[in-house]
């Protein structure tokens, strides 16, 4: 089995790496380029803890295979903070509590920003449908809407 | 012991500042257990048994050995024996010795240089089973002609004469059973079954061992409870503790099940033969099959109540599976199944049967959601059959302080009725419900525990403090902590830094678990800081050169404790600390103790439900939870449990079940299949904190996350019964099975 | 196992003939890496499609929508002219997994899987859409009713692909309308789906009309006698309970861990009428 060489922009980023053909773009991230947030609940498409964007597209990491993003641009949330300032969303989910583990909120706040970024205003619903690919075990999904829309209203208004 | 009762006004305890974690959190910073790595790193990986029951006759591992970059091979004849049953059972667990005992059950590992390697050398080894005949029911597992899955494991409290799959069996009670049911107008008897279920944690196992040459080993996992992985490990390794030294990676959810241990004794095998790092990450299929569900049980429940609805006499038979190993879980079903009344006469037997099913692990309140479920839909549909409001019956019987529970102690200040009370005016309970929908309730309860703690408290020399405990954060605890430390010492949240220490930094601290560390984390903080503030004091007495008992300590800084003793001006924390090289050193308190007065918590959950009538989908639509939590410290936080909790339970009642085939194999181990609750699925959960102190703290704090998970199941089965106009009696109440009872 | 770009149809499907192991086809990925994943499916070669020329555009064909294969769900969605035409297919597709699955998965690609369940295949067929297939022997159109060969199989010849889809041109007065059954808001394969089609006139009779049921049969299921049932009616309560029960008859299905024979067959029919009401509310709309 002959190794790929890929070349890409992650979080801006130009970055190159080997990978396997049958490896998934999650492994990649975390295991070759060290960007550990994005992380394994199912590999299956199932729970979401893998969400990246792919040329803007939210997407699981572990159903994309690293051979598929040659050229691609990719953002994981190591890139979501703008250096020490972080993202509105962020702080919203710090301030708001909305998270207790914290290991589906990588994923959780990649999704938040993709949709925020295609629909600036969304009802409570569509929040919980577009999140629905996003497994939280702990906190009830409550207080992660919550601080959804803290966020999406002070997008809109700043 | 100075409870501080009279300190009713906070100034820290009971707000809501940034958890100390949270950037790290939301910037994928924090490293959980798959996150870390070592250089010369191995991947281990675990091959487990296809059958739900058979004998291993061999392994030959030979042709994966063979395999360039596999660097180890282990199988159970690499680990000893051991004589106690509790820690040869957790061993076994991970590594089959003689006899595979459920499907998943691991036969052999190995350690590669790569992933794909050790996968490929898993197909090579060579396993010979002989399979077995298999049981996964617990009512089939206890008849007399059943597969035996263990023999000779039953505890003396078993009666002879019964199979040996049945291992534990225990009675609670008090009263005469025959005459309360005489007494009573009606008497229903219902029979029950639920589903194993599992915590669904979304991270799974992890873990990092490395064994160096000299025998120490150094262990990286997502744990519950480290110092209870380095006894367990130690132990299944043949090492001292002390050589064994385990970390606590951030942990992405346990809810009990992570309590234990499933991969760390393998990892740590394959690094001792190997000589390097071996890192293992269970996949998610492996957690579903492998690691530790829920019971599953079938339970016959008799309640007897009078037309006025006092409740006369009540009875519960609970036979409780836990899978493959003994397991003292009905225990507590059965002290829980009757503790929110008070009861002249009642009466719980438990069992509990073995089945070739993974070994159990806790989930929230083990045991308890099941029994608590049988009990009060009884209770629900005798309210219905009379024509009583089921919150008004529930007062009527609630347990208050004095009451001699069910399974024993009498209670002191208790929550329940605060809780009903709540309940019953809160507008959720009269709003109007429209066609096919249905309310329904339910009491909750857990008994929380206190436990083994040590904390250790420094101050610095810059007027900050570090708070080193022993305890994984799984819910926030570590802002609560400092919220503690922050109120006794009288300084800023801010300049208080609560970390977790590994097993090598503190006494032995119990497993985070029991929701206890609120409670004992907290209580043993607050005297830790006493402790310091008496040496802070000291070193302000000797300044002034005053008697120490002449100082007090407030709002954070030493003062004179009277006219008489002097007109000094206060002595800041941070004074003093600044001082400390040269008032004697550097300034610490401490506390290690095995902590009790922890208090039990009551809950009363409110939902809403729509049923379609054509499909049995059901829909949730509205959902409540009240609870006491003794003293809130961190009300987010709070509320996270009682919500999380109540999810959890949502999905336990509606949708989520292992399904075994009859073959014995585990049909769903994927979040495919297996049915979580998604955003979508859920309504917001209102949340009503009451307040009713614990005497056994100093700030009264009661642990609060289990009890969360017990009222849904029958807080939802009773809304789908009445909305569905017919009462269902097994969960998941899955849409088929509400159809299917729907049309009969 | 070897990875491979094709750079064209031609390619692709020279690739898929020569390779004598077992060769599969990439588009969105969502199905193939799960198996790939779990280690039970051991593929040799992937032949990986996006980059085929046209193969991820949509165009306007004859008054109805050829859609390359490799078209994404969300794009899919995000297309006016195909959700205004074809709303019933564009639901189903959007119906195939999360957000996140919707950035990758196609609806050729979840007809090729060749689930019993499939969202986007009933819908489809209800629009009698027609997929084109580059293969050893040139290209063919095929309708969708004719892929599905059984669970996990179609009837593509090895080296065929498909390269896209055409959702016909309709007639005034039409719409298509799909439902699934899941226990869950989301997330779930289906546990029994409907599709339908029609086109009413205008005082409201039902003029012509296509009913395809998913999830209660080896493949996917074309109810013809569900359609007689409703043409020529205005879907009153007789023709309707006539199409649920066409439909009930019509299933085949299996009792597995989502659903019994029983639950599967009785909710096929409740979910065939709901779906012929909102296709019919459409179809008023877009008169």
């Amino acid at each position: 089995m002959r190794s790929l060489h890929v070349s890409a922009m992650v979080n801006g980023d130009p970055v190159e790496f080997i990978c396997d053909p049958g490896e998934p773009l999650l492994d990649v991230l975390r295991n070759r380029l060290g960007l550990t947030g994005a992380k394994e609940g199912c590999g299956t498409g199932d729970c979401g803890a893998c969400s990246v964007t792919v040329n803007g597209r939210l997407v699981c990491s572990c159903l994309v295979l690293g051979a598929e993003v040659d050229g691609a641009e990719i953002s994981t949330i190591e890139g979501m903070a703008d250096n020490e300032e972080l993202h509105p969303l962020q702080r919203a989910f710090i301030d708001g509590a909305a998270f207790q583990c914290g290991v589906c909120t990588p994923g959780i706040l990649v999704a938040a920003k993709a949709l925020l970024e295609k629909n600036p205003e969304p009802t409570d619903e569509e929040v919980r449908f577009w999140l629905a690919g996003n497994l939280c075990r702990c906190t009830g999904y409550d207080k992660i809407i919550a601080a959804v829309q803290v966020a999406a209203a002070e997008m809109r208004g700043a | 012991m100075d409870t501080g009762q009279s300190k009713r006004e906070f100034r820290y305890v009971g707000t809501r500042p940034n958890r100390p974690d949270g950037v790290d959190k939301v910037t994928g910073r924090a490293q959980y257990g798959a996150d870390m790595t070592a250089p010369g790193m191995l991947t281990g990986a675990i091959l487990r048994s296809p059958h739900a029951h058979a004998r291993i006759i061999s392994i030959d591992t030979s042709a994966a050995e063979a395999i360039a970059g596999v660097r180890a091979v282990v199988t159970g004849a690499d680990f000893v024996r051991l004589d106690d049953d509790f820690i040869r059972d957790v061993q076994e667990n991970c590594m089959a010795r003689e006899t595979a005992l459920y499907d998943g059950h691991a036969v052999a590992a190995v350690a590669a240089t790569t992933p794909a390697i050790a996968r490929a050398a898993l197909a090579k080894i060579a396993v010979e089973y002989e399979p077995l005949p298999h049981v996964t029911d617990v009512d089939v597992a206890m008849k007399a002609d059943a597969p035996v899955v263990l023999a000779g494991r039953a505890l003396e409290t078993v009666p002879a004469g019964m199979t040996q799959n049945v291992t534990n069996h225990c009675e609670f009670g008090h009263g005469d059973l025959e005459a309360g049911f005489a007494k009573a107008d009606l008497v229903i008897e219902r029979s029950f079954k639920t589903a194993a279920t599992h915590q669904g944690y979304i991270e799974p196992h992890a873990c990092l061992a490395s064994v160096t040459a000299d025998g120490k080993a150094d262990l990286w996992c997502c744990t519950q409870g480290q110092f209870f992985v380095r006894s367990l490990c130690s132990a299944i390794m043949g090492m001292e503790a002390s050589q064994l030294r385990v970390t606590a990676s951030e942990i992405g959810g346990g809810f009990g099940g992570k309590t234990t241990v499933f991969i760390e004794p393998v990892a740590l095998a394959l690094s001792r033969k190997s000589g390097r790092p071996v890192k293992i990450v269970m996949k998610r299929d492996e957690v579903f099959r492998a690691t530790g569900p829920t019971v599953s049980s079938s339970m016959d429940v008799r309640i007897g109540m009078t037309k006025d609805g006092r409740i006369t006499a009540g009875e519960a038979n609970l036979r409780y599976s836990g899978g493959a190993y003994p397991c003292g879980t009905v225990e507590m079903g059965a002290q829980a199944a009757f503790a929110a009344y008070d009861l002249e006469a009642v009466r719980t037997i438990g069992w509990n049967a073995l089945t070739n099913r993974p070994k159990e692990a806790a989930y929230r309140a083990p045991g308890a959601p099941q029994a608590i479920y049988a009990v009060e839909s009884v209770v629900d549909e005798l309210c219905q059959k009379l024509g009583l409001d089921p919150l008004t019956v529930r007062l009527k019987n609630a347990a208050r302080k004095g009451t001699l529970s069910s399974y024993g102690p009498t209670f002191n200040d208790i929550g329940l009725v605060a809780t009903l009370e709540a309940a019953t005016s809160h507008p959720h309970y009269t709003a109007p419900l429209g066609p096919n929908q249905g309310r329904g309730l339910s009491c909750g309860f857990w008994f929380n525990f206190g436990g083994n703690t040590c904390v250790s408290l420094n101050i610095n020399t810059d007027g900050t403090v570090g708070v080193t405990e022993g305890n994984p954060d799984i819910g926030g605890s570590r802002a609560s902590i400092s919220l503690m430390a922050a109120e006794e010492l009288g300084i800023h949240y801010e300049n208080i830094r609560t970390i977790i220490a590994d097993t090598s930094s503190l006494g032995y601290n119990d497993v985070t678990d029991g929701s206890r560390v609120t409670f004992s984390v907290g209580l043993a903080t607050i005297k830790a800081a006493r402790d310091a503030i008496g040496k802070m004091t000291a070193r302000a007495a000797q300044y002034w050169g005053i008697d120490a008992d002449a100082v007090k300590w407030v709002d954070g800084a030493a003062v004179p404790a009277g006219s008489n003793a002097g007109k000094f001006p206060p002595l800041s924390l941070a004074e003093i600390a600044e001082m400390s090289p040269q008032t004697g050193g550097p300034i610490a308190g401490h506390h290690e103790v095995n902590v009790d007065g922890a208090g039990v918590s009551f809950g009363v959950h409110l939902v809403d439900v729509e049923v379609d009538p054509e499909t049995g989908f059901t829909k949730v639509l509205r959902y409540t939870v009240f609870q006491d939590a003794g003293k809130a410290v961190h009300p987010d936080y709070v509320e996270g449990q009682m919500q999380g909790g109540a999810v959890q339970g949502i999905g336990w009642a509606l949708n989520e079940e292992y399904v075994y085939g009859e073959d014995g194999r585990l049909q769903n181990p994927s979040f495919l299949d297996y049915r979580i609750p998604v955003s979508s699925d859920l309504p917001n959960i209102e949340t009503v904190i009451l307040e009713i102190p614990n005497p056994g703290h100093p700030y009264g704090v009661r642990g609060v996350g289990e009890t969360p998970i017990v009222p849904p199941l029958a807080a939802i089965a009773n809304a789908v019964s009445r909305a569905a106009g017919v009462r269902l009696t097994e969960l998941p109440m899955s849409p088929p099975r509400i159809l299917k009872a729907l049309k009969s | 196992m070897k990875y491979m770009s094709a750079q064209s149809a031609k390619a692709a499907s020279e690739a898929l003939v020569k390779e004598p192991g077992n060769a599969r086809v990439l588009a969105g990925g969502t199905d193939l890496l799960v198996q790939m994943n779990s280690g039970n499916l051991k593929v040799d070669l992937v032949v990986d499609i996006k980059k085929i020329p046209g193969i991820r555009d949509i165009a306007a064909k004859a008054g109805g929508w050829r859609i390359g294969a490799a078209v994404a769900g969300a794009e899919l969605g995000e297309h006016a002219g195909v959700c205004a035409m074809w709303p019933g297919v564009v639901e189903a597709a959007g119906l195939i997994g999360s957000t996140q699955v919707q950035g990758r998965c196609t609806m050729v690609g979840n007809l090729c899987n060749g689930s019993p369940a499939g969202d986007s295949v009933p819908a489809l067929v209800a629009a009698d859409a027609v997929v084109r297939i580059e293969g050893p022997d040139g290209s063919r159109d095929c309708p969708v009713l004719d892929i599905p060969a059984g669970p996990g199989k179609t009837t593509l010849a090895k080296g065929e692909i498909i390269t896209s889809v055409l959702l016909p041109a309709r007639p005034a007065g039409s719409a298509d309308a799909y439902l699934r059954f899941i226990p869950r808001t989301e997330m779930d394969i289906a546990v029994a789906s409907a599709a339908v089609s029609l086109t009413v006139d205008s005082d409201g009779t039902v003029t012509a009309a296509r009913v395809a049921l998913g999830a209660v049969a080896p493949k996917v299921v074309l109810v013809e006698d569900a359609a007689k049932a409703i043409i020529g009616s205005k879907l009153d309560d007789a023709a309707l309970a006539a199409l649920s029960k066409a439909c009930e008859s019509a299933c085949n299905p299996i009792d597995d861990k989502r659903g019994t024979v029983a639950f599967r067959t009785s909710t096929a029919g409740v979910l065939a009428r709901r779906a012929a009401l909102i296709a019919y509310e459409r179809a008023g709309e877009a008169k």
